[in-house]
């Protein structure tokens, strides 16, 4: 192991990574901390210009309900809500197929295929801004629902999941497939019955991967929705930028409520959430 | 595993499972990369039809000095994006210790990298406001003038930089950290027999070990720093004076608030094609390590 476990370290140094460690934190995240504190001030409070002083009496509460009743907050939320689940769930259709097709069956064009994937995954957004939009709008009219970034998402992320799936699929021995390749199973019901129940580890981890890429998702709700009812809650909270001007309570207390939701499933899923990033990381 | 023998044959066989999302990557990302070169040559509002111009967005591109400005910036992102593998490292070296309650912290120092750019824009915006931000009541406290950073043209980029690094360096820390524990622990004590430690063990034997990790790093941190768009859309728009402006955002303004599809067109191309040398790298590494 490396540095030396700290069990073995002199008393002093332990002491020392014992009290390094929480402090360490805290500044890493007061960035963080001050805006939720922010969050739980009183309006006064920030008039009067106590912004970073002891708050004379808290409004927790108050400006978490306000956030949802004074601003359309909640559908923002709602809309978030509405986009990320079925875009997870398309992307994740569409990419276990396609990683069984590129890991499974032998074909000339298959590594080309598979590069495809990889380098459409890295593309700037820019390059693929004006025609999506303009797709959007004119062949299959969506622009401005929360279809237009339900399919752009299930179509975008599909490149980087396929190569994950196919990845994971790789490891599945052939000898297994084969057996029941003998035993008369055509390929979907290999697929179905054998392959899909092997895979449910890879498909939590890109799935609460992919819940956080969507769910964090800007730069296409501002180009592909442009009202209320659409919005998801990154662009939604912008839009409240101006309107909130001075109100930093709020502001504050709409960011947490934007961040929230993927904290929370990175909690839950956190081992499926690190095995997704580091996947091809960590073996050669 | 090398490719066996045994797997099932057929390209035919294969189309029904790769067709579905081959059809939509081919229309909502192969074919916007066609057509967005196409519109560059074309002077375009986005409404009127299409006027030819061939090579004359990219003309105008080289002789705009916002367009100067914003590749400068950009490549300032990607050299300092290069820091976040490094202090990444350094802080997956920190937290790399068994003892209890270490899994939390760890997941605590994550915690950037997990919320929306949005999020990290307002919450760094605010600790940089020139009037009541946290970091110039620190500078006041320490008898310093107070500045705002992000108002001022030759500290915009700098400040949203450092807003970037902070998850990036939190995503490559998680990188490193799950790279430390595949770590050869029997090659590490054999160096430590040998007097290996500090500096001589991390540099001649850690950091070989790490290769994989780091690789992904940097990769994953040259498309974090050529992406940057949405902490420049929320903490500066570009601003001051186009001061902040990289290829990303100046691409989005050109299009979509002065109307000019060709030339935003024209950007985008030319952030493609920076891009594309580190995508064609990828791919040859990739590849290669297939091969093996």
């Amino acid at each position: 192991m490396f540095p030396r476990p700290i069990q073995t370290a002199s008393p002093g140094a332990r002491a020392l990574y014992r009290v390094a460690l929480p402090v360490s934190l805290i500044i890493w995240l007061l960035p963080l901390l001050a805006i939720f504190l922010t969050s739980a001030r009183t309006a006064q409070d920030l008039a009067q210009g106590n912004y970073w002083g002891w708050p004379h009496g808290t409004n927790l509460f108050g400006n978490y309900a306000a956030v949802f009743t004074s601003s359309p907050m909640g559908r923002y939320l709602l809309n978030s809500i509405e986009i990320t689940l079925p875009a997870v769930a398309g992307t994740l259709v569409l990419s276990t197929l396609a990683g069984f097709g590129l890991a499974k069956f032998r074909f000339r064009a298959s590594s080309f295929v598979l590069a495809i994937f990889i380098a459409g995954n890295f593309v700037p957004f820019q390059i693929l801004m004006i025609p999506v939009r303009d797709l959007m709008i004119h062949v299959f009219p969506l622009y401005n629902t929360i279809w237009a970034l339900i399919v752009f998402h299930s179509a975008f992320q599909t490149g980087f999941c396929t190569l994950f799936m196919r990845n994971f699929m790789r490891e599945i021995p052939d000898s297994l497939l084969e057996a029941a390749r003998m035993d008369g199973a055509g390929s979907f019901r290999i697929f179905w019955l054998i392959v899909l129940p092997l895979v449910r580890p890879a498909l939590a981890a890109l799935a609460v991967l992919e819940f956080t890429f969507i769910w964090n998702d800007y730069f296409w709700a501002l180009v592909l929705v442009q009202s209320d009812s659409a919005r998801p809650i990154t662009a939604g909270l912008q839009a409240l930028q101006g309107m909130w001007l001075a109100s930093w309570q709020l502001m504050s207390a709409g960011a947490i409520v934007a961040a929230t939701p993927s904290v929370v499933v990175f909690f839950l899923m956190q081992r499926h959430f690190i095995s997704g990033l580091t996947l091809g990381s960590v073996k050669e | 595993m090398s490719a066996s023998a045994n797997r099932m044959r057929g390209g035919m066989a294969a189309l029904p499972f790769i067709a579905p999302a081959a059809l939509f990557f081919s229309v909502f990302v192969l074919w916007p990369i066609a057509d967005s070169i196409w519109v560059s040559l074309h002077d375009w509002d986005g409404i009127h039809r299409m006027r030819w111009v061939g090579l004359g967005n990219y003309t105008e591109l080289f002789g705009d000095d916002v367009f100067y400005t914003a590749l400068v910036n950009n490549i300032w992102w990607l050299l300092s994006y290069m820091l976040a593998p490094v202090f990444g490292l350094a802080m997956a070296l920190f937290l790399n210790q068994s003892i209890a309650g270490m899994r939390l912290y760890k997941s605590l120092f994550f915690f950037p990298f997990v919320i929306s750019q949005v999020v990290v824009g307002l919450v760094f915006s605010w600790f940089f406001n020139g009037d009541f931000g946290l970091l110039n009541l620190g500078l006041h406290a320490i008898g310093l003038h107070g500045v705002s950073l992000l108002g001022n043209a030759n500290w915009a980029t700098p400040s949203v930089i450092v807003a970037g690094l902070w998850p990036q360096t939190a995503y490559c820390m998680i990188l490193y950290l799950t790279g430390l524990t595949a770590v050869n622990g029997e090659i590490v004590e054999a160096a430590r027999m040998d007097g290996a430690r500090g500096w001589n063990m991390l540099w001649n034997i850690i950091i070989p070990q790490l290769r994989p990790a780091t690789f992904i790093a940097v990769v994953v941190s040259v498309v974090g720093a050529l992406r940057s768009f949405d902490l420049v859309s929320i903490m500066t728009k570009g601003g001051p004076y186009d001061s902040s402006a990289v290829l990303a955002y100046y691409m989005y303004e050109q299009t979509f608030l002065s109307f000019r599809y060709g030339y935003g067109a024209a950007i985008a191309v030319v952030l493609f094609a920076i891009m594309d040398i580190y995508i064609a790298i990828f791919l040859v590494i990739m590849l290669r390590q297939e091969r093996r």
